[in-house]
């Protein structure tokens, strides 16, 4: 596409269907303490991949 | 839904629901605020009437693209996740981590501290080996068939209880040989007691190490005191440098709290960057609206503006090749979580609770010390079912109206409900300032992905 770069994510969607395995990192465990934040931590199946 | 902005020369959409993420041209962001409720004869005309150099084609095949896009599902794409999150009822049936307050005391004196001085308003009190075992015990009991599981030594001051720490982690390797649990342990430390057996033991044995630094020295002196009221910046500074480079400057956090009198925090993380730290982290301060240093919704417009300059520093500092981490800008894209954890959020009271050295639990750190929220104890497990009940029940994206149309839910996972609560008695009334900061910060984090993108394909 000329005018449009579309960046590599995960489809949310398509996580739906194999996710909630629940052995990721609990969040508030690392670095903030108080602001939670979900974006940065890994999945541990795509970790293991 | 999507969420359109420009930031440091990039137009950028991000598809709330699928989770793409787009970098485009003006013609583009502009064509794409105009797509959902124009016919294309009205978008064409708008488009030609802002830029004279395009042709009908072109705005032909701008349209094509975008209704590919969205075809793929890529974007406008519709929420079709509230089914999901009536799941989460059984998936958070488990726990999987647990913040050990190890000593409730602290051998500093920080101003803003949340945790009443290291205490949490109780009374003083250093975790008992048995405790901690104890409480690795429920959590292994209590985690299913869950295999990675964390603890946090936390307090006060964890390094005033050094030695049960190391036990634990002695004990947890045999729980895990035993039940077939690998345990994740991490250290929050004020830096005062690190030293050589401290950073082999922590090199060896704790997956990450959260290091509170403030910043500047004058910053970080205003607010972290030693006992008798003198600064504490000269005293871990070297320390800090020492552990950080014996991990290899990974697996560690350098981490800063702002207040109202450094609410030029940008220049606080850039001095950690200068000072060799490549792990950075910095947190607005935690504190009851009438204290001298508690920050505002009028900072809000500095605060963030203070997130871009960072951003754009990093950006600038990665094109050199001179690049740092910074918590909330370290956003995996691909490798990320998946929709079920997104929506689910920081599993508080669920999968996630506070001990305190007497073995009582809370369902975080922020509630220790306030007895509506004690939950039960660690040799008797959850006594208070109800209290559990309503972050099972009521702690999503979903469960939130202010979530609802919001950009970010599926980066924060609904927010901080501990903050929630403290300012407005509920865990499902969101904290607004809050929000707002990590909007801004999402913004931020993103923009740094599609330039790294485009710095990796240039």
């Amino acid at each position: 596409m000329k005018r449009i770069k579309t960046i590599t994510t995960r489809d949310l969607n398509k996580s739906s269907v194999s996710g909630g395995c629940g052995e990721c990192q609990t969040s508030c465990q690392s670095a903030s303490k108080t602001s939670c934040s979900v974006a940065n931590q890994q999945c541990e199946q795509k970790k293991a991949q | 839904m999507i969420h359109q902005y420009k930031l440091a020369g990039y137009n950028i959409i991000i598809d709330q629901n699928s989770g793409a993420v787009h970098s485009v041209d003006d013609v583009a962001y502009d064509a794409i605020a105009l797509y959902q409720d124009h016919t294309a004869e009205e978008i064409e005309t708008v488009l030609r009437d802002r830029y004279p150099e395009l042709t009908g084609e072109d705005v032909t095949e701008l349209l094509s693209d975008i209704r590919e896009l969205e075809a793929a599902g890529q974007l406008f794409y519709e929420d079709p996740y509230e089914e999901v999150a009536k799941d989460l009822k059984i998936k958070q049936s488990v726990l999987k981590a647990i913040c050990l307050h190890v000593a409730h005391g602290c051998n500093m004196d920080c101003r803003y501290c949340f945790a009443g001085k290291g205490d949490y308003s109780g009374k003083s009190g250093i975790m008992p080996l048995e405790v901690g075992k104890a409480s690795l015990d429920f959590l292994v009991r209590e985690s299913g068939s869950r295999r990675h599981l964390e603890v946090d030594f936390f307090g006060g001051e964890p390094l005033l209880n050094w030695d049960v720490c190391k036990e634990l982690v002695r004990y947890g390797r045999e729980l895990e040989k035993t039940h077939d649990k690998k345990f994740n342990f991490t250290l929050t430390t004020n830096g005062l007691l690190i030293d050589d057996d401290v950073i082999d033991f922590c090199n060896r044995e704790m997956g990450n190490v959260v290091l509170s630094l403030d910043g500047r020295p004058e910053v970080h002196d205003f607010m972290r005191h030693t006992k008798r009221g003198g600064g504490t910046y000269d005293l871990i500074i070297d320390k800090f440098k020492r552990l950080a480079d014996a991990r290899g400057q990974k697996n560690y956090y350098m981490r800063g709290t702002y207040t109202a009198y450094n609410k030029d925090f940008a220049a606080d993380v850039i001095h950690m960057a200068d000072m060799g730290f490549k792990e950075t982290s910095i947190e607005p301060v935690v504190s009851a609206p009438d204290a001298d240093y508690a920050l505002h919704d009028e900072d809000l417009p500095m605060l963030k503006d203070q997130y871009e300059k960072l951003a754009l520093e990093m950006l600038a500092r990665n094109r050199r090749g001179e690049g740092f981490k910074f918590y909330h800008y370290t956003v995996d894209l691909t490798g990320g979580p998946c929709i079920y954890k997104r929506v689910a959020g920081c599993g508080v009271g669920t999968e996630y609770l506070a001990v305190t050295p007497t073995g009582d639990l809370y369902p975080c750190h922020q509630f220790v010390g306030d007895d509506d929220m004690k939950v039960g104890n660690v040799w008797d497990g959850i006594t208070e079912e109800a209290v559990i009940d309503s972050f099972r029940n009521g702690n999503n994206v979903y469960t939130r109206d202010a979530c609802k149309d919001c950009f970010a839910k599926f980066y924060c996972a609904g927010g901080c409900s501990a903050n929630n609560y403290h300012t407005h008695g509920d865990i499902n009334k969101v904290y607004e300032f809050g929000c707002e900061l990590h909007r801004k910060r999402i913004e931020c984090a993103i923009m740094l992905k599609v330039a790294e993108e485009e710095m990796a394909n240039d």
